[in-house]
């Protein structure tokens, strides 16, 4: 595979970053050891690997040291496999507009997940799940105007906001029965209703995000850990 | 090849995200207006401009507005490629590198600095200060000998901090700390920064930021 010495990525298959990562491995049909780790008992690896946030994924390139934070690694690949499956786009504006969206869906969008999760109460969950469907709302917009009557947020192919968004669907399905709620639907999101159907299939995804089981045995051992506040 | 005209920064003179593409643009040389917002009173030209958060800073090149400081600099970088110099490394490696650090400036550095001057009562204060040695100690083990924060070159890790070597002197009088004695790796690369006139033209004066906190802590009646 050309100048790829070995590829390892470091990672839990519920987590939807290290499920980023490994959809653009699959896009550029670049071959890699996955490392399962156990984030109730973090590794050694996991440790030494990503001292500062002691989280997956973490991509081992070579002898290179480890590269961690799931972004950060989209864009390494991108850079290092410019070639095979571009995942941003090469104009600076639009790699700058998927930037922005990329942190918005992280820091704004799916932090609400993590506060729903946490927040007690039925006021107070109805108060974020309102938060969401205005996201959703907002992220239905972008994607008319970026995929420009296309299949994807990137166009006719796979972008860059189609993994980073895309690999949260398995998490949002979850939340959606939990809470009793529709993020995305018909009449306020249509053209992101059909994209997340068209993207879950896709080949490069469909068996990396894991069936609703797995991530609800995922979410139990999470209320565990991370109690959600007291009312 | 971008031109530099049809270029208008959206900004607040002390805003520690606006400063850091200030000293992107004067790296690259690039001529631009600047605008001064007021934040408490935003133009309609910001709320068009930055809908999603409404926030500066915000660069407007060609009509298009860039948002997000890390962001605008790496904008700044790939669309004047041909002027030097680079902003970030040529390594892939490296710039995995540079974007980690940035990003860390962002999810550490400003909350832990944050806290030093909002939070009320000693207990508190005393955690928030060392939470923020803590923070600080990482970038002092990253610099470690080098000159700048990924290697030989200053770019946008170093672009992503330098702005917060302004809120030192604030700091150590608020938080009763010194920072320069507990990371003199960090002191030493704030004064190389310092060295090029890009930081050094733009940065505000120390006490001028330490003026404006305390007129902030007036307000909210601390």
């Amino acid at each position: 595979m050309g100048k790829n010495t070995e590829i390892k990525l470091l990672g839990t298959p519920p987590s939807p970053f290290v499920n980023r990562v490994q959809f653009v491995l699959n896009l550029k049909s670049i071959e890699y050891e996955y490392i399962d780790e156990n984030l109730a008992c973090k590794s050694e690896l996991l440790l030494t690997s990503n001292p500062v946030y002691k989280k997956v994924p973490v991509l081992f390139h070579g002898n290179k040291p480890p590269i961690p934070e799931s972004l950060i690694i989209i864009e390494y690949l991108d850079e290092i496999y410019p070639d095979i499956h571009p995942i941003l786009p090469s104009d600076p504006l639009g790699r700058a507009d998927n930037h922005f969206w990329a942190n918005y869906i992280d820091n704004k969008f799916f932090a609400l997940f993590e506060e729903l999760r946490i927040t007690p109460g039925k006021e107070g969950k109805e108060a974020i799940k309102k938060q969401i469907i205005e996201g959703s709302g907002l992220l239905e917009e972008t994607f008319v105007k970026l995929s420009n009557g296309k299949t994807y947020f990137g166009g006719d192919n796979v972008g860059y906001l189609d993994v980073v968004l895309g690999c949260f669907l398995g998490w949002t399905k979850i939340f959606e029965k939990l809470n009793e709620f529709n993020i995305f639907d018909e009449v306020r999101t249509p053209k992101l209703l059909e994209w997340t159907n068209r993207i879950r299939s896709h080949e490069s995804l469909k068996d990396v995000i894991p069936g609703s089981e797995a991530l609800m045995n995922f979410y139990m051992m999470v209320m565990k850990h991370k109690p959600p506040r007291v009312a | 090849m971008a031109g530099s005209d049809d270029v208008i920064l959206l900004d607040f003179w002390v805003s520690a995200f606006g400063l850091r593409v200030r000293i992107a643009l004067a790296e690259k040389g690039i001529h631009y207006e600047y605008r001064e917002e007021n934040l408490q009173n935003k133009s309609p030209l910001l709320l068009e401009m930055n809908p999603v958060h409404k926030k500066i800073p915000v660069l407007i090149h060609q009509g298009k507005p860039v948002c997000e400081s890390n962001i605008i600099v790496q904008y700044i970088d790939e669309a004047w490629h041909d002027k030097s110099p680079s902003l970030l490394p040529s390594d892939p490696y490296l710039r995995a590198q540079a974007r980690f650090w940035a990003d860390f400036v962002d999810k550490k550095v400003y909350e832990a600095a944050k806290k030093i001057w909002m939070t009320e009562g000693e207990e508190d204060r005393q955690v928030a200060k060392k939470e923020l040695i803590e923070v600080l100690k990482v970038l002092e083990g990253q610099l470690g000998e080098k000159p700048y924060m990924v290697g030989e070159s200053f770019g946008l890790a170093d672009i992503a901090m330098i702005p917060f070597s302004v809120w030192f002197h604030t700091l150590n009088e608020i938080g009763k700390m010194n920072i320069e004695r507990e990371c003199p790796k960090l002191a030493a690369w704030v004064n190389r920064c310092m060295e090029r006139e890009s930081v050094s033209k733009t940065l505000p004066h120390p006490h001028k930021f330490y003026e404006f906190v305390l007129e902030m802590q007036k307000k909210k009646g601390h």
